[in-house]
């Protein structure tokens, strides 16, 4: 029998961007072969070429890009070969792709219908009714209700998640061999991601398409793919079936990358995250030999700094490759690296107390005489407490209130009622004006947007000491320059960056700017919206760990505002988890993580993508969309997308608040027995634990 | 959106008030009506005149009553159609102002029938390949041209197609009856002007959308390039230079005094510019409603081209 062809081959492809700098290899030798109906992820972190890699086999690569080297194969034709005509005919037809921003990615001034239809008017001259009638069927095919509503829709008018399904349908119309996926839920929200996931799947087995799948969260890929590729700084390092990397990988960095996210059995304590240590070399600056040499443990100079190294079989004739000149030389099992353990800490008396916080917008729409006012409750009767040293972690999607709840408690916004108690103060009507400086240092706050936040014409040095200064910690220049570096050597930074600019920083650099800014004052509370969610996975381990030495030795409480929940069952001691602004469950992270859930919290659990083979997930996928915190549903707020919803009980009146064990609340309408019925979402089945991990 | 027509004209009238109220007190004071009576009766007859013939001249003219007076009976006359009479051409203001509206009127026609298309044309082409020789072509002209001021281009055009080349005639006061031909230099003289910064502004917005995600995602799509930028770059490319030609239409009635004095073309910004130095404040009460109107007008204009454009500004 004949070998099948691949439907894409990349043989040795180099790209290079062209700058006035010079010619930068945004993707070096990079080898992938992927046959019909297959699955192959390629995850990485930000810089590492995964996205060139997509757009080199769509053969767009702007003005200052080109394939310097090596060949990309269609369904065995050289694609480099192809004229402009040939190309246009296999783009959208036979070659799709998926985007990572939805909104950006759909045009803002056609309906839905035009922007599906041009693809089977322009590759199969269907006609136009034809063509509408295939878009109005696809479009139900990636079940989105009421398609005949979304093709009479302009893009702005439907939901992100509704967006990226359109997209998937416009990629799809045509029946492509290939879809390249390039993060197509980074920007959705988890159970809407976890809908995409699904739909993907569902496609990849109707359609027999192949699949590219490109990710840096490696928990999708294993979800998704059955092959996988691990890049790095524009090479591929490990590549293989994804069940043999994820069980034995032989390349360091993708051991550094597992180490540092924190999976089901991770602990803040007993078992912490080991961070890769340094950082991404510059394209322009990567080191000779083996690019993640200097940030490798097992480095041998003289062997893996001489050439550049080729991708080899890790068994002879094995379709596992790896990037490494000592995969053989390691010793798997006792390289393992060894967490430093610490002591739990015990949390001391309460420190913030809220209670029925309730926040409510008034949005005036209409113009000059007619004005008609909307409610907005952005956060509907909080209450919850907060004790030193203690982490409490606020989880929930978009629209749930969470920034809502910060902003009030940092005194930008008032509160509607309730209160929130800071020692013997209220804050909840205490604007940030009128607040005293001993009360502003005691609360502090650390943003999601380390890019944003910091004034990139001051010095780092100047932002941090103005802080002491303002706060009364130093009043003498000499004592102010002391603490300074205090605070630069907590957060692990050389004392040198006093005087850099926030611009000559990378990322994780500029959050422990932005922590050591807000520890300046020694507060009581620090606030972390999403510390961590715009930065790489293997800089997310340094920083959340840098975070926690820190609350371990100041006894700070920490507020951990987020949505990613692997990372709240990791850091956080108590977690409350937030529905269109209320509180559906709160309960120490044990009692959260394991039954009796409440739905959302179920929901939730199941929708984070775990990249651990040994973890089985009850599959709960929730329909529709998150709805308009404008116009919540009456009754239970999740009552719209509840699996177990009980018709005019749930969408009727508020659900009731039940103690299921001291300080774990449910706000649910379902009887006592059937929460406490539900099983685990998440098991690690002990029969796949490998002797290794025992 | 006829409630926002609706705030936008009362706007409008609130703005024509506020502003000819504050025209008649400026043009209340001695030295204006002095001016007049200068302009009327010569200046030797003035200093001549006693001061009780002097007042019986501003009794007969109307002048000495309080200018809130005069204020009223104006916004009165207005009211019912009557624009007043103009001191300096004794005409009714209405007969005057219409001739030389629609003089602007023709102008201004010629001049955006020309420009418009052009700098469309000139700037989405420029725009859809940023860094090609045509974008640094039409972007090098652009900025020439527009660098330029308007006399100096009027000097330039009338000594090469006037004086040198004979084309057309030099002047435009058209004392003969109308003739096309004397129109051509104050039009081209102010699309050379005007095409640059339109082109330019549309340049940029296009390179802006070439760059966008939807119109990869357009290519990606496998779509012929005239589709990719015909339907989806363009619509979005015009939206931001669509709100800068209509604001055009405002520097054209108001803005073009040096054009319209240079050629002697009789039009408004000409009249405008008589009244003003005259002190003939009946005529200038009756070109500020005017422009007043249009700035107002081509808000709204600009208004609801926008969201006709911008499928995302119509809706919320």
């Amino acid at each position: 029998m004949a070998e099948p062809v691949p439907v894409l081959e990349c043989r040795n492809l180099s790209v290079s961007y062209f700058t006035r700098a010079g010619a930068i290899p945004a993707v070096v030798d990079f080898n992938l072969k992927l046959m019909p109906g297959e699955a192959h992820g390629i995850v990485g972190e930000s810089g590492c070429g995964k996205s060139t890699v997509a757009l080199a086999i769509m053969n767009y690569m702007g003005k200052n890009g080109a394939i310097t080297g090596g060949e990309i194969l269609f369904e065995g034709r050289d694609m480099r070969t192809m004229t402009q005509e040939e190309l246009r005919r296999l783009r959208g037809s036979q070659i799709a792709m998926v985007y990572q921003e939805p909104m950006a990615s759909l045009n803002p001034s056609m309906r839905i219908a035009e922007q599906l239809a041009e693809v089977p008017l322009y590759h199969e001259g269907v006609t136009r009714s034809e063509a509408l009638a295939r878009a109005e069927r696809m479009l139900a095919q990636v079940r989105l209700p009421d398609p005949q509503r979304i093709m009479n829709s302009y893009p702005h008018q439907i939901s992100g998640g509704q967006q990226q399904r359109v997209v998937i349908a416009m990629a799809l119309l045509s029946k492509p061999k290939l879809l390249l996926l390039d993060e197509p839920t980074t920007a959705l929200d988890v159970t809407v991601e976890a809908g995409i996931v699904e739909l993907i799947k569902e496609i990849s087995a109707t359609f027999g398409t192949s699949l590219i799948y490109i990710s840096h969260n490696l928990g999708l890929i294993l979800e998704t793919c059955n092959r996988l590729t691990v890049m790095y700084s524009g090479e591929a390092v490990e590549a293989g079936d994804i069940r043999t990397v994820f069980n034995t990988m032989r390349h360091p960095y993708t051991r550094g990358l597992f180490n540092s996210i924190p999976l089901p059995g991770a602990d803040k304590n007993a078992r912490p995250l080991v961070a890769i240590r340094g950082q991404l070399p510059l394209p322009h600056a990567r080191p000779e030999g083996c690019y993640f040499g200097p940030r490798c443990d097992h480095f041998l100079a003289g062997t893996c700094d001489r050439r550049p190294l080729p991708m080899v079989p890790v068994e002879p004739g094995s379709s596992h490759n790896v990037r490494c000149a000592r995969f053989r030389d390691i010793d798997w099992e006792r390289a393992k690296p060894k967490p430093i353990e610490r002591a739990p800490v015990t949390a001391g008396g309460i420190v913030l107390n809220v209670e029925d916080l309730t926040k409510h917008y008034t949005v005036e729409s209409g113009a000059l005489l007619i004005k008609a006012k909307k409610t907005v409750k952005a956060n509907e009767k909080i209450t919850f407490r907060a004790r030193e040293a203690e982490t409490v972690a606020i989880v929930g999607e978009s629209g749930c209130g969470k920034s809502t709840f910060a902003k009030v408690l940092m005194g930008l916004e008032n509160a509607t009622g309730g209160k929130i108690g800071l020692g013997e103060l209220d804050l909840a009507n205490l604007p940030v004006q009128r607040r005293d400086e001993s009360t502003i240092s005691r609360l502090q706050m650390i943003f999601q947007n380390p890019f944003d936040t910091l004034n990139p014409s001051h010095t780092v040095g100047a932002q941090i000491a103005r802080v002491i200064k303002k706060f009364g910690v130093e009043r003498d220049p000499r004592k102010i320059e002391e603490r300074l570096y205090q605070l630069l050597d907590i957060v692990k930074l050389p004392r040198e960056f006093a005087k850099r600019r926030p611009r000559q920083l990378s990322g994780g650099q500029k959050q422990r700017v932005g922590i050591a800014r807000a520890f300046a004052g020694d507060p009581k509370i620090v606030i972390a919206d999403e510390p961590v969610s715009a930065l790489d996975v293997s800089v997310q381990a340094a920083v959340t760990g840098l975070l926690m030495d820190i609350q371990r030795e100041n006894r700070t409480t920490l507020l951990f505002i987020s949505h990613d929940l692997s990372v709240v069952r990791y850091l956080a001691d108590r977690v409350v988890v937030m529905y269109l602004g209320q509180i559906m469950e709160k309960g120490t992270t044990e009692q959260i993580f394991s039954p009796p859930y409440h739905p959302y919290t179920e929901a939730l659990l199941s929708a984070v993508p775990i990249a651990d083979t040994n973890v089985k997930k009850r599959k709960i996928v929730l329909q529709g969309e998150l709805p308009s915190p404008s116009n919540p549903p009456k009754g239970c707020p999740f009552s719209t997308r509840c699996p177990y919803v009980m018709k005019g009980i749930c969408d009727t009146a508020p659900p009731p608040q039940r103690e299921f064990a001291p300080r774990h609340v449910i706000a649910c309408h379902l009887d006592e027995a059937t929460l406490l019925a539900m099983k685990p979402v998440i098991t690690i089945e002990p029969a796949t634990i490998e002797p290794q991990t025992a | 959106m006829l409630k926002l027509i609706g705030s936008r004209l009362l706007q409008m009238l609130l703005i024509m008030a506020v502003v000819s109220l504050v025209i008649f007190a400026i043009f209340d004071s001695d030295k204006f009506k002095k001016q007049i009576a200068v302009a009327e009766l010569g200046g030797f007859a003035v200093s001549a005149l006693s001061d009780q013939d002097y007042q019986a001249w501003l009794d007969r003219k109307g002048l000495n009553v309080p200018f809130y007076d005069r204020y009223f009976k104006w916004v009165a006359g207005v009211a019912r159609g009557d624009l007043g009479r103009s001191y300096e051409k004794s005409e009714p203001v209405s007969q005057l102002l219409a001739k030389r509206l629609i003089n602007t009127g023709m102008l201004a026609f010629w001049v955006f029938a020309l420009m418009v298309p052009l700098s469309l044309t000139l700037g989405i082409i420029a725009g859809m390949k940023e860094g090609s020789v045509r974008d640094r072509a039409v972007s090098f002209i652009a900025v020439l041209t527009t660098s330029l001021p308007e006399i100096a281009t009027a000097i330039v055009l009338t000594v090469i197609l006037a004086l040198g080349l004979r084309w057309v005639p030099a002047n435009s006061a058209m004392v003969n009856g109308w003739d096309w031909r004397q129109l051509i230099l104050p039009v081209l003289t102010l699309v050379l002007y005007d095409f640059g910064y339109v082109a330019r502004m549309t340049r940029a917005s296009m390179a802006e959308v070439m760059t966008s995600q939807y119109i990869r995602t357009a290519v990606l799509k496998g779509l012929p390039y005239r589709r990719v930028i015909l339907r989806h770059a363009l619509r979005n490319a015009l939206i931001a230079p669509f709100t800068i030609i209509v604001l055009q239409l405002n520097w054209i009635l108001s803005g073009v005094v040096v054009v319209e004095v240079f050629f002697q073309y009789a039009g408004f910004g000409q009249l405008l510019l008589d009244a003003a130095l005259f002190g003939d404040v009946y005529v200038i009460q009756a070109a500020t409603l005017v422009a007043v109107f249009i700035a107002v007008l081509s808000q709204i204009i600009s208004d609801i081209g926008y969201t006709l454009l911008n499928p995302r500004i119509r809706f919320s």
